[in-house]
């Protein structure tokens, strides 16, 4: 069935602004995020893209605006209101943060099936068993061999340890996934892999995602809608392939220009 | 024979930013209806803008002027002032498009790439992968190759792999983007009757299609773009 | 009484080496620790007249509870006479001229580094643990700040990844001291490196637990009758140490055993980790299946003279 169908959002960003010091860091940005949906945040280094998702994710604290998330109660709360609590319980459980650098994301002296696991013990699971035959399951969901599951993520490649974050995000069946650009730093070939399972598991799950990428190649493959940043603020949003093909801002057209075909 | 697309009034034009501005007229004014059960091919020379409204009615490119509108049972919607949410919606269940580049996703196998819009209509994966394979058959895309990628495939390969995909779900709009150029005749005729098949399903179709037998076997009507062309001066 | 208490009784050397205002300050510490069973009180941790690591925490909260009818037993690994025991034993004999005793039962406050004596403690005595590192969520999260909110939240699902770790390169819990705890439902607790052998007599214990850690500058208490879990899962419960042999010199079993090596020729015997307990057994006429043997009456021997 079409992920389009509902009509209440999920995350409503209103006029969200943050600045460090005199520096806008981005600016009056507004946006709503429905299930299922796929919002691409584009732009170079330094165009505000991963402040606006940090303060979307309650990492950073926005100087003005609000930003609502529907709770799986069905109830709208600004996320800056909640409790330190609910917070941290929202995050391992209803939100995933997938890193550009996996070790960010990752305990890097813990085995694989401990990192699955850690979501499934934080919120009270506490049978072993059961705790490593859902780890093995969603090894086996990103491609990683069951027998690697006792080893420390230090002794894996990097596209390997990307995809053992995403599994460590997804175990709780998350609504809504953060991520800073994901493929980042990663052999093409590894790229392409973990793209089209990113892209399988975001349709396959429903989930919504908030991504920030350079990339535009990963915008078009991944996002429903892409949004353009550039010092700070959101100068062309749209439908994905409506602002790639029909680019209508001096900069988007600029950066649409500067791929390379291959 | 009601009503199923009406394009009003519509208007077009390019802004080269990084080549100091220059506006770049594509067309105006553009005004027609198509039924349903029409096939509607759109004529004109190169660069006269079929493809640039085909798009805009798809909405991959904007409509700077006028309306789309598409009638959805008892609604009315206009793609030119629709959300991205609501394109999107209206790309799953109502407006079909059938390219001629094939925009491959890697490691998804030919028969999956053709059954996906089926499936997202809410069919199975078995029901979508079946009726995948029976189009490809039709269109004499080699079994052995149904299960690969299909980034590795010749153009004509992808091509038909392309046409199969926007053929396979029922869409009550169809658009069809040169689905038959550089096919061999025993394909072509393949498109021609699927087609035909799917104006008896009702549906409404536009078409750009260059290939003059073709043209005449399918068109209920042709209309020339060179009549909105805008006014190279404005 | 010995010279230095003298000097006290004069008014020129405090009892117990601590000044009294800091005594007060260890004292709220310790207060807050009861009244908030698990939790780890920070506490303005004095520099003491010996290194980190020798039981400087235990040494504080002792001298702050420590009252002139006292009578104090030190234990170290189990024994009354190794380094450590015998030398804060000569610490407080010094500073505060209290009695001292080997005897489990006559002490009203037991100092411990890493043993929980085998006799049953009663609600008439008090046992503080001398404790290196307070923090049982440290091994994974090395951030302060990080585990204070973590405890504030309750949010221990850590503590179960490392369980985890256990059993998956294992197969089995692993962790032999140091066993986690959950205090009254509420906070997850280091029981100090003592063996999880002695992790069920915490639970409910008669006695109240202070422990102190002074480099870390933290105290923390368990009250008499107080529920103590040890953290395990619901296919791999929390078991202690079984050892296949009674002791070597009493015959006692369901005790902590040490291994104690006899010659360079791979001779070697389990006796009591609670030397008093054995002692004690001992005087009682049990004896083990190495009580005649030579070599362990020598070892049997020394621990009931002061050779240090």
């Amino acid at each position: 069935m079409s992920v389009f169908m509902s009509e209440e959002p999920l995350l409503q960003v209103h006029n969200v602004t943050r600045y460090y010091g005199d520096r806008i860091g981005c600016s009056n940005v507004s946006f709503d995020l429905f299930p299922g949906e796929v919002l691409a945040i584009v732009g170079e280094s330094g165009s505000g893209k991963t402040t606006l998702l940090n303060c979307l994710s309650t990492r950073l604290a926005p100087t003005a605006g609000a930003i609502e998330y529907r709770m799986r109660d069905g109830s709208m709360r600004n996320l800056y209101q909640l409790t330190e609590a609910e917070r941290r319980l929202l995050m391992r459980t209803d939100w995933g943060f997938v890193h550009q650098n996996a070790a960010d994301g990752l305990r890097m002296n813990v085995s694989a099936g401990a990192n699955v696991g850690e979501r499934l013990m934080a919120v009270g699971d506490r049978h072993y068993g059961n705790i490593r035959a859902t780890a093995d399951d969603w090894l086996g969901r990103v491609e990683i061999d069951s027998d690697r599951i006792d080893d420390d993520p230090r002794s894996f490649s990097g596209g390997m340890r990307q995809r053992l974050q995403i599994a460590r995000n997804l175990v709780t069946r998350p609504r809504l996934v953060f991520m800073d650009e994901p493929t980042g730093g990663l052999d093409v070939s590894v790229q392409a892999r973990l793209l089209d399972l990113l892209r399988r598991l975001v349709a396959d799950l429903g989930l919504s995602v908030v991504i920030v990428t350079h990339d535009l190649a990963v915008a078009r493959l991944l996002s429903h809608r892409i949004m353009v940043m550039r010092q700070g603020n959101v100068i062309e949003s749209g439908l994905t392939d409506q602002v790639l093909d029909d680019p209508r801002e001096p900069y988007t057209q600029l950066l649409v220009s500067s791929i390379l075909q291959v | 024979m009601s009503v199923r697309l009406y394009l009003n009034s519509v208007g077009k034009s390019f802004t080269m930013h990084l080549q100091g501005g220059t506006v770049i007229p594509v067309v105006e004014k553009v005004e027609f209806s198509v039924n349903e059960g029409e096939c509607v091919v759109l004529g004109g020379p190169s660069g006269a803008g079929k493809s640039s409204i085909l798009k805009m009615i798809y909405g991959n490119y904007r409509c700077d002027e006028g309306q789309i509108l598409v009638t959805i049972g008892n609604d009315i919607v206009n793609i030119a002032g629709a959300e991205p949410r609501q394109i999107l919606k209206l790309r799953d269940d109502t407006i079909g498009y059938v390219s001629q580049f094939l925009r491959t996703i890697p490691r998804v196998s030919a028969e999956e790439v053709v059954a996906e819009p089926l499936i997202a209509q809410g069919s199975s994966e078995s029901e979508g992968i079946e009726t995948a394979r029976a189009l490809l058959a039709r269109l004499n895309v080699p079994e052995r190759l149904w299960t690969l990628p299909p980034a590795t495939f010749s153009g004509g390969e992808q091509q038909r792999v392309n046409i199969a995909r926007g053929f396979i779900a029922h869409y009550p709009i169809l658009l069809l983007d040169e689905p038959t150029a550089s096919l061999d005749a025993a394909n072509r005729a393949v498109v021609v009757r699927l087609v035909e098949e799917k104006k008896e399903q009702g549906v409404a179709m536009v078409g750009i299609l260059h290939d003059q037998d073709v043209r005449e076997e399918i068109a209920d009507r042709i209309i020339d773009v060179t009549g909105f062309a805008a006014d190279a001066a404005a | 009484m010995n010279d230095t208490a003298e000097i006290y009784d004069q008014g020129e050397y405090n009892f117990a080496y601590l000044d009294e205002q800091t005594k007060r300050m260890i004292r709220r510490a310790i207060l807050k620790g009861i009244a908030i069973p698990g939790y780890q009180v920070p506490f303005a941790s004095r520099e003491m007249p010996m290194p980190y690591g020798w039981g400087t925490g235990g040494v504080q909260v002792t001298a702050s509870i420590l009252g002139k009818d006292d009578c104090l037993k030190m234990i170290d690994q189990g024994s009354d006479d190794t380094t450590n025991a015998v030398s804060l034993r000569g610490f407080f004999e010094k500073t505060a001229g209290i009695r001292t005793t080997y005897e489990t039962s006559e002490a009203t406050v037991i100092q411990t580094r890493h043993r929980i004596p085998e006799k049953n403690l009663t609600e008439n005595q008090v046992l503080v643990f001398q404790v290196p590192i307070p923090e049982p969520l440290r091994f994974l999260e090395p951030r302060e700040t990080e585990t204070r909110k973590m405890h504030a939240l309750e949010d221990y699902g850590l503590m179960h990844v490392k369980l985890y770790e256990d059993i998956a390169k294992n197969g089995h819990i692993a962790t032999t001291y140091a066993y986690p705890v959950k205090v009254n439902d509420r906070y997850v607790m280091d029981p100090s490196p003592t063996p999880k052998f002695d992790n069920p007599k915490i639970d409910q214990m008669e006695a109240l637990q202070l422990y102190g850690a002074g480099r870390e500058k933290r105290i923390y208490a368990i009250p008499p009758y107080t529920k103590v879990k040890s953290l395990d899962f619901e296919d791999y419960p929390f078991e202690v140490q079984k050892f296949d042999k009674p002791c070597g010199l009493c015959g006692a079993e369901n005790v902590y055993l040490d291994e104690v090596i006899l010659d360079d020729k791979g001779g070697r015997m389990f006796v009591c980790s609670d030397s008093d307990y054995c002692e004690e057994r001992r005087a009682e006429g049990h004896a083990g299946p190495m009580a005649a043997d030579p070599a362990a009456i020598q070892i049997g021997g020394a621990t009931v003279e002061e050779t240090i």
